[in-house]
């Protein structure tokens, strides 16, 4: 068991991860400075959760984890939508 | 907050050591289970002022567009790369402790402080030029919410910076090895999360207005 999960997370995916993380920065960068409007913010929060979900299954290896780990990750982003959802279903149309 | 990994990682020794769970398998996952919890803490924690941030982001606009060409975009960005330039030597770090190479490990955990001692070194020339520009976090509420957003996620590189140091001082006396890591795993697992948290403060605060 052991030696599969290091097969799997070796030095060589970290490092492909890492290069994937700089390249996903250096576009949301560059794109921050052509002016699109509303698409800015939908094209910079889509690509920080696809470096959040690079640095979340890899380098902490939720790939690997059991349904219990997952479960106790992913409730309080179901908490956190909860309360945005929440407080904007009030402050939205007041 | 943060002081509790340490404890998850006494909890996680203890139970390596025989007192708690009698399958060193069982404890890791018990270990890991606990620091996922703290996380979640975590995530609620800034969770509360992402709400503050977009709540006051629909209702001020141009406040928020005027207030974010102020920050410094490349100190931003050299910052994120730091940061995850810091992910991968902690990961190599745990990659070198499972392969049972303690020297390895700790050249790894100091690689990894320099580079949040670098981060911060950036945040503080940032916060300095701010307040030489009579800006403070009173100024508005973009930059309320930029120095708590950013001064909470500092706290948290420190401790980070504090727990990583105590890993490697721990791992010089020898206390992990190939068969036993759980601390320096958890450890990790809390300086991506640190990481994974700037992934979002970084676009949010200096890329889109």
């Amino acid at each position: 068991m052991e030696t599969i999960r290091n097969g799997l997370s070796g030095t060589r995916v970290y490092v492909a991860v890492w290069a994937a993380l700089v390249l996903l920065t250096g576009i949301t960068v560059l794109v921050s400075y052509v002016y699109l409007g509303m698409i800015n913010v939908a094209v910079a929060l889509i690509i920080a959760s696809v470096k959040a979900s690079l640095v979340a299954l890899f380098f902490m290896h939720l790939k690997h984890e059991s349904r219990l780990v997952w479960g106790f990750a992913l409730t309080p982003i179901l908490f956190l939508v909860i309360i945005i959802a929440g407080t904007l279903s009030d402050t939205l149309f007041r | 907050m943060s002081y509790r990994s340490p404890d998850t990682e006494t909890a996680g020794m203890e139970a390596a050591a025989g007192h708690g769970h009698a399958d060193p398998a069982q404890a890791r996952e018990a270990a890991t289970l606990g620091l996922w919890t703290f996380l979640a803490t975590e995530v609620l924690l800034f969770g509360g002022l992402f709400t503050a941030y977009v709540v006051y982001r629909i209702r001020y606009p141009r406040m928020f567009h005027e207030g974010h060409l102020k920050l410094d975009r490349v100190l931003g960005s050299v910052n994120t790369l730091i940061l995850i330039c810091s992910s991968l030597t902690v990961a190599l770090g745990i990659v070198a402790i499972r392969r049972g190479k303690v020297r390895h490990l700790r050249r790894y955990l100091v690689l990894t402080i320099l580079l949040a001692a670098g981060f911060l070194g950036i945040k503080v020339v940032e916060y300095s030029d701010k307040f030489a520009h009579g800006i403070h976090p009173g100024t508005d509420i973009f930059f309320s919410l930029y120095f708590m957003l950013t001064g909470l996620h500092g706290l948290h590189v420190i401790a980070g910076m504090v727990v990583l140091g105590a890993v490697a001082v721990l791992a010089g006396r020898g206390m992990f090895s190939e068969g036993y890591h759980t601390p320096v795993e958890l450890s990790g697992l809390y300086w991506h999360f640190v990481d994974l948290v700037w992934i979002y403060l970084f676009p949010l605060l200096y890329l889109v207005g």
